[in-house]
């Protein structure tokens, strides 16, 4: 196990460096530079000050001369400074980082807590009325667009009834600021559990009723078990696994995607930062934002690959490290 | 279901008793909501609206544009001029004209820290703003000053090169506060990544407004709390909140649901969704319509042949109604632009040619310039080629998008077609428009300031082109000798009367030659609570909280 887990951390290396590169490039390619952008906003910018200023910034030099210059610095932990939030990058990132990792696993466990039970209890009786309803709740979750689902919770929760804020994060401090921090947070965490819990529910829904056709559960069945101890002790550990899978591949997509939860709430996470960056030109900041989602989504896959093992006792890694 | 709802009336108790305290924000304390955050907060590093609105509350510029567009002192005691002997002729050392300027900062004016504002952060703040490797976006106000002589603590003397006619307005020098940022200027080229502005930002010496800043939250608010050493008219509330909130319509919910009191007109609603704002909840609040400089236009490419000819120009002008669209689309509280230069603007020029809707004239001058109509109504010239051009502009701007489709159905009433193709900003203003690559017509904003001679967009040395790596800003293509001469002239006028005349023809030659579709001029839209007064928009760059002393709580 432990000769796997070193190959795929390599392996995982390998990929972060060739996406560094892609990423760097096509930044870069896009129109347009940061000067450009001050320019546009501020006229008495002459040619002087923008040749002087793309020669400050580095932008002058070709653009694979930026990469060796930003990945030489990057090895000595230096990822560089943001242009946009005028911090060095792992100052803007870490508040952010934390803002998103707080709302992605609030939502994510919420999602789960509700999808899972939901989609045994579907599956368990299937084409029942539970199970139509069950099914039409899901559809709704996945059908319901982000950004009018938030629109709709701030204004049933924050207009209308005044119960919650309508967006942003706290100022104050100490208990009373993390009595408020969670008031900000329950609009958003709900919006983006209430767009999860319809995916999980189904996946967790045809997965379950796919293992409840096996021969060994008809076998503990047969043997007299009952039907909770079927569910629950042989079935659903099996069933779990392509789960698993969809839930490593959301780790990436709810990091950085959860972009318009952040813009209608105004909350200040990593999607609206790497968002921001790639607009705003921050080079430096877009590559390590970005450079991070494609990290969680790797570990969200090595943990995956390390659940199935735990789920099913036929998948070994030992042979791998043999 | 009796239980059901006991728990869903004390869940609601506990929500409202919980959130009391945004609710019901105390009349001591303002949350203003913007849409952008600052990127730094240095004062001279990256020009940016956001930054400017802050630093109203913390800062007070030496000379400033006050709400009259009057250039006014808010840091020092007199502003100086030729007649009362502040500013004076003379030569510089290579023998050219230029002027001395003498200023005197208030006496009382201190930073937050207790420290004096004085003589010596001016020069400072110069020898920043001059350095190559500073990292200061606009250096040529400061390239312009030859020398500083440091009278006393509190006096000092530019030496400029140049006589302008805004000889004594140095709005744009943010002064800095040499005790703190001298130390972080020892190595000039890490100064933009080491200054105090950026370090230590709740640092007080940084200050010497109405206000300290006491907590910065990126992308989400700033906290200013009263400058204990602020040495102006006591502002009215205790603390000001600045919300960041992007989304437009989050920013609406937060002001009906109490999180925030008032929507900046600088950074916050566009004209339209503001009007449609005031049809649902106007009885609640007080808003504002201010119509500043940012002039809203279609740039037509001059090198295409078609309209290059003037009569096409002038005919595309006489085909749309733009007061109709001023009326319908904005409540007529966006004014129709007939050049560049804005009517609040001392200079403008009230009798330059002007193009109501007159189909009948837009008909003469294009069968005169070659484009009759054919049988469907549609133009084309003798060769049977369309008269056709195509319009771009920012994709997903819903206001240019619903402004260039009116445009459009108006053209097409006097034949003439319109192909819409729209890029997102990044690459319109990134490369089409930069590097001059659009074939007929562009549709964006110039951000302006009062008498701001438009040299990058008119002079005919100001035109891109890949010999001068894209540098310029006349992206038309315009050349005309009296307009160089005129916008060289301009700038060294000192005689006012003198110079309204320039100006005067300027304006004529712009509305009469049509290098650009004057649209309209776009406006700020304040929305404030009822019981907040004294806020005065301005309509320039100068934002409404350099005032905010003035700002008070009604009854």
């Amino acid at each position: 196990m432990s000769a796997f887990l070193i190959r795929r951390t390599v392996h995982s290396l390998i990929v972060l460096f060739v996406m560094s590169v892609v990423i760097y490039g096509l930044i870069g390619l896009m129109p347009g530079d940061p000067v450009d952008l001050m320019i546009s906003a501020d006229p008495n910018i002459t040619s002087d000050d923008a040749a002087r200023l793309r020669a400050i910034y580095g932008l002058d030099q070709p653009l694979w001369s930026r990469y060796v210059n930003w990945l030489g610095a990057a090895i000595t932990d230096d990822f560089g400074y943001s242009r946009l939030y005028a911090q060095p990058v792992w100052q803007a990132i870490v508040p952010a980082l934390s803002n998103t990792l707080i709302l992605l696993i609030s939502s994510l466990a919420l999602a789960l807590a509700i999808a899972l039970p939901a989609g045994i209890f579907a599956a368990t009786r299937p084409y029942s009325l539970a199970d139509y309803g069950i099914n039409l709740a899901a559809f709704a979750g996945i059908s319901m667009p982000p950004f009018w689902l938030g629109i709709l919770l701030i204004l049933v929760f924050a207009v209308t009834l005044g119960w919650l804020p309508a967006g942003g994060t706290p100022d104050a401090a100490g208990v009373a600021g993390w009595w408020e921090r969670l008031q900000f947070l329950i609009l958003p965490v709900s919006a983006l559990t209430i767009a999860g819990i319809g995916g999980h529910t189904r996946y967790m829904r045809a997965s379950m009723i796919e293992t409840l056709r096996q021969d060994y559960i008809r076998t503990a069945r047969a043997k007299g078990l009952s039907e909770s101890r079927v569910v629950l002790g042989h079935a659903l550990r099996n069933a779990m696994i392509p789960v698993v899978t969809v839930i490593a591949l959301d780790l990436g997509v709810l990091f950085s995607g959860a972009l318009i939860t952040e813009s209608v709430f105004a909350y200040p996470g990593m999607g609206k930062l790497i968002y921001d960056a790639v607009m705003g030109n921050d080079y430096n900041l877009a590559l390590v934002g970005l450079l991070m989602a494609t990290a969680l989504t790797l570990l969200g896959n090595l943990l995956a690959d390390v659940a199935y093992a735990a789920l099913d006792p036929r998948i070994s890694y030992e042979d791998l490290d043999a | 279901m009796t239980s059901l709802k006991q728990i869903m009336f004390f869940a609601g108790l506990l929500f409202s008793i919980a959130s009391f305290p945004l609710q019901g924000a105390a009349k001591t304390d303002l949350v203003i909501g913007i849409t952008q955050y600052p990127s730094t907060f240095h004062p001279n590093i990256d020009s940016m609206l956001a930054k400017s609105y802050v630093h109203g509350l913390t800062r007070r510029p030496i000379t400033v544009m006050n709400a009259k567009w009057e250039t006014v002192c808010l840091l020092c005691d007199t502003l100086p001029t030729l007649e009362n002997g502040g500013a004076k002729l003379e030569k510089t050392p290579d023998g050219k004209d230029g002027i001395a300027v003498t200023y005197r900062i208030i006496d009382a004016a201190v930073w937050g820290d207790g420290t004096p504002v004085s003589a010596d952060d001016v020069i400072f703040t110069w020898e920043v703003g001059k350095h190559k490797k500073s990292g200061v976006s606009s250096t040529e106000g400061y390239r312009r000053i030859l020398s500083i002589d440091r009278i006393d603590d509190k006096t000092f003397t530019l030496h400029i090169d140049r006589r302008t006619f805004d000889y004594n307005n140095i709005s744009t020098m943010g002064v800095l506060p040499a005790h703190l940022e001298r130390p972080k200027f020892q190595n000039p080229e890490a100064y933009k990544t080491q200054t105090t502005f950026d370090t230590d930002p709740m640092n007080p010496g940084l200050f010497m407004g109405p206000y300290v800043m006491r907590e910065a939250k990126t992308g989400s608010h700033m906290v200013f709390e009263r400058n204990p050493k602020w040495w102006g008219k006591a502002p009215a509330f205790d603390r000001i909140t600045v919300r960041v909130i992007e989304n437009t319509t989050t920013l609406e919910a937060n002001l009906l649901s109490g999180g925030i009191d008032m929507i900046s007109g600088e950074l916050g609603l566009n004209v339209d969704q503001a009007l449609a704002f005031e049809k649902r909840h106007g009885r609640k609040f007080n808003i504002l319509f201010k119509p500043g400089l940012i002039y809203e236009h279609i740039d037509l490419m001059l090198d295409n042949p078609v309209l290059g000819d003037r009569r096409v120009r002038q005919a595309l002008m006489y085909a749309i109604d733009r007061d109709a669209i001023s009326k319908r689309l904005f409540g007529g509280k966006q004014p129709v632009a007939h050049t560049s230069i804005n009517p609040l603007d001392w200079v403008f020029a009230a009798d330059v040619p002007t193009y109501a809707l007159d189909l009948e004239k837009a008909d003469a001058l294009l069968n005169d310039a070659g484009w009759p109509k054919k049988a469907d109504g549609m133009r084309a010239n003798a060769s049977g080629e369309p008269l056709r051009f195509e319009i771009m502009t920012t994709a997903g701007n819903r206001t240019r998008e619903l402004v260039e489709q009116v445009l459009q159905s108006q053209w097409k009433a006097a034949g003439i077609d319109i192909r819409i193709r729209n890029e997102p900003a990044r690459v319109f203003f990134g490369e089409t428009v930069t590097k001059r690559k659009f074939d007929s017509m562009a549709m964006f904003a110039w951000i302006s300031s009062p008498e701001s001679v438009p040299r990058t967009t008119l002079h005919s040395e100001e035109i891109p082109t890949e010999a001068n790596n894209w540098s310029g800003q006349n992206y038309t293509g315009f050349k005309n000798a009296e307009m160089d001469t005129l916008l060289e002239d301009i700038e060294l006028e000192l005689d006012r009367e003198k110079r309204k005349q320039l100006w005067s023809r300027l304006q004529h030659i712009y509305a009469s030659e049509l290098p650009a579709l004057p649209l309209y001029f776009r406006a700020n839209s304040y929305i404030l609570p009822k019981w907040l007064s004294g806020i005065t928009p301005t309509g320039h760059q100068f934002p409404s909280t350099l005032w905010v002393e003035d700002w008070t709580v009604g009854k």
